[in-house]
């Protein structure tokens, strides 16, 4: 991991948690705290957004994106950190199947992030120092309840529709759990009512590397000018694996040697499949910070929507008048489609209005993100669907 | 496999009406109030929930076991998913819709019985059709040509067949009776969609009857 070794920015990271470049900030004073589900009020805080395209007069075409675990709000634009295309610019734009010419996209960095919504890299204001541990351990549903205070500040009382897929999706779900009345419409991709024991485990993984780094610091790493950076490339390494399939590592990779003819007898990246992992690991530390990894990760864990209403997850959307269109991936075997077809019982159970769409393709969970024009074709679809229930006009 | 007997169905040209629509699909609608809730089991590629949709300003759900036939009608902002009805009807609740509409798909079922009974519990009403194994065309065939009938409707040959549960009109009456079905109403037509007389009796009806579309609800 060579190029792992370069100085820490942490700085940089610091200032990109408390002042995010090309986002907007809205920020919630002590007066209007956020009450988390861990017990304790988190105020004041704040959340760095995006927006695209507009709001119309009646406030009625807002669409909410939820980002997944590593994901950030530059959806559609230029990532500011990375300098490359927003994580779904092949979903949202003009004439996209989110397009901007007809909806007023919102995304949202998620609490406990790294990009300018509060978070373990932010700065504590009683301490003026970074959080780290001192953070509150947050949950999905303080995710979506931050959101929702969000809408409340930009005076959107119901969503068109709210989007997103792994994480996201969770939050989608939570939403419409927690505010069926302001969501019109909702479009969980390649998720789960419960995170499963096996996700946990995968996520213990990769929380367990980041603190067996010595540079961690038990999370105090910015005070103490390091960085945890082996341990959160070796936590990205492992988690990228479950992103893809089987399937894709064979034809993308195969055993194919990286740069040479030969095996080196050595522990080098002989292989592709290798050195392909060691640079995914090495990009997310230059764009990520290993306290939000592990909070994020924690969310995820603890989500289990059934349990908030004895076991039976049908009762968490009793009486939903939201549209939903569930979709999973064939290849996926982090949110199998198994797990979407638990919410579809669960929504047809209580009656709601749902779609479901299973989409063959060898690409495993990340193909939420990728080219997939059958997924394009369905969100397109069931937005205009909604739109026209909904009254909206078309595009321009 | 429920989507290909209704996309053959479809190419065999069956009969259609003036504003191009296939006539049983229409006689279906026809049996629905305008405004309820229905459940279409066996969706295809969705020209019956769109229908239903369009006309008569329903608010519809389909099941469908194909993935192309799923995914088409999501496209098409149809409120479907991907779903068996031998196994996947016992996940909605008692009462759920005003209709639950099994159209030319009761013959490919494993178990029509428990398919007709979940039917009844889950909508106050049920709509059936299927195709009529006691027409004549068919059963000259097998008395005579001595082999499985094939029709236009029904192209297959017996090992590739999707229809595993054939039965007349006369068959279905029973199953009626079996299942706690009342008959509301009750429609034959023949191979040109033209319905049959109405007061004709029933031998007649299975007779010269190449479809039917059954009206049912709960009994007592």
């Amino acid at each position: 991991m060579g190029d792992v070794d370069t100085a820490p920015d942490a700085a940089s990271r610091a200032r990109e948690a408390d002042a995010p470049r090309n986002s907007l900030v809205a920020r919630l004073g002590a007066d209007r705290p956020l009450k988390l589900d861990a017990g304790v009020e988190l105020a004041p805080f704040q959340i760095a957004y995006k927006t695209y395209g507009r709001l119309n007069a009646e406030r009625s075409n807002a669409v909410l994106i939820c980002h997944a675990l590593t994901g950030d709000h530059h959806v559609a634009s230029v990532n500011p950190v990375t300098g490359k295309p927003g994580w779904w610019e092949t979903m949202i734009g003009p004439g996209k199947p989110i397009d901007i010419e007809r909806y007023f996209i919102i995304c949202p960095n998620v609490l406990g992030g790294c990009m300018g919504t509060s978070g373990p890299a932010s700065t504590n204001p009683k301490t003026g120092q970074p959080w780290g541990l001192e953070f509150p351990v947050i949950t999905i549903r303080d995710m979506v309840r931050a959101q929702a205070m969000l809408l409340d500040e930009l005076k959107i009382d119901t969503l068109f529709a709210v989007a997103g897929g792994s994480m996201g999706g969770m939050q989608v779900l939570q939403w419409a759990a927690s505010f069926p009345k302001r969501v019109f419409s909702a479009l969980p991709i390649a998720c789960a009512t419960r995170h499963s024991a096996q996700n946990i485990a995968f996520h213990e993984v990769g929380r367990q590397a980041v603190m067996a780094d010595p540079e961690w610091r038990h999370g105090r790493y910015f005070a103490e000018d390091a960085s945890p950076r082996r341990g959160l490339a070796v936590a990205r390494m492992g988690a990228h694996i479950t992103y893809l399939s089987d399937a894709a590592l064979h034809r993308k990779f195969g055993r194919k040697f990286q740069d040479r003819e030969n095996p080196t007898f050595s522990f080098d990246a002989d292989f592709e499949v290798e050195s392909y992992l060691r640079h995914q690991g090495s990009s997310f530390v230059e764009r990520f910070d290993a306290n939000s990894y592990l909070y994020l990760t924690r969310a995820m864990d603890y989500f289990d929507l059934g349990a908030d209403c004895d076991g039976v997850i049908a009762n968490a959307f009793r009486g939903a008048e939201t549209r939903f269109c569930v979709v999973s991936f064939t290849s996926d075997w982090l949110f199998p489609t198994s797990e979407s077809r638990a919410i579809v019982h669960a929504l047809n159970a209580s009656g709601a209005r749902v779609s479901f769409a299973e989409i063959v393709t060898d690409k495993g969970h990340d193909a939420f993100l990728l080219e997939e024009p059958e997924l394009f074709a369905i969100v397109r679809g069931f937005l205009d669907g909604a739109a026209k229930a909904r009254g909206l006009k078309n595009g321009k | 496999m429920l989507s290909r007997l209704k996309r053959d169905l479809t190419m065999a040209e069956a009969a259609r009406a003036p504003g191009g629509a296939r006539v049983d699909l229409l006689l279906v609608a026809d049996m629905v109030v305008p405004g309820s809730k229905v459940l279409d089991i066996g969706a295809g590629d969705g020209e019956l929930l769109r229908i239903l949709g369009e006309q008569r300003g329903v608010d519809g759900r389909g099941i469908e076991l194909s993935r192309e036939g799923v995914n088409e009608c999501v496209a098409k902002g149809l409120a479907v998913i991907q779903g068996d009805a031998d196994t996947d009807l016992a996940d909605y609740p008692d009462d759920a819709f005003d209709y639950v509409i099994l159209s030319q798909t009761l013959q490919a079922t494993r178990r029509p019985r428990v398919v007709l009974e979940h039917m009844l519990r889950i909508g106050r009403n049920a709509v059936v059709s299927f195709p009529n194994f006691g027409h004549w065309k068919i059963r000259l065939q097998l008395a005579f040509g001595g082999h499985m009938p094939r029709t236009d409707n029904l192209p297959y040959s017996w090992w590739d067949s999707p229809n595993i549960h054939f039965c007349t009109i006369k068959d279905f009456v029973v199953l009626c009776d079996v299942a706690g079905a009342k008959m509301d109403r009750a429609v034959a037509f023949n191979a040109w969609g033209t319905p049959l007389r109405f007061n004709a009796p029933w031998w007649f009806w299975n007779l010269f009857g190449e479809q039917a579309v059954f009206l049912l609800s709960r009994r007592g």
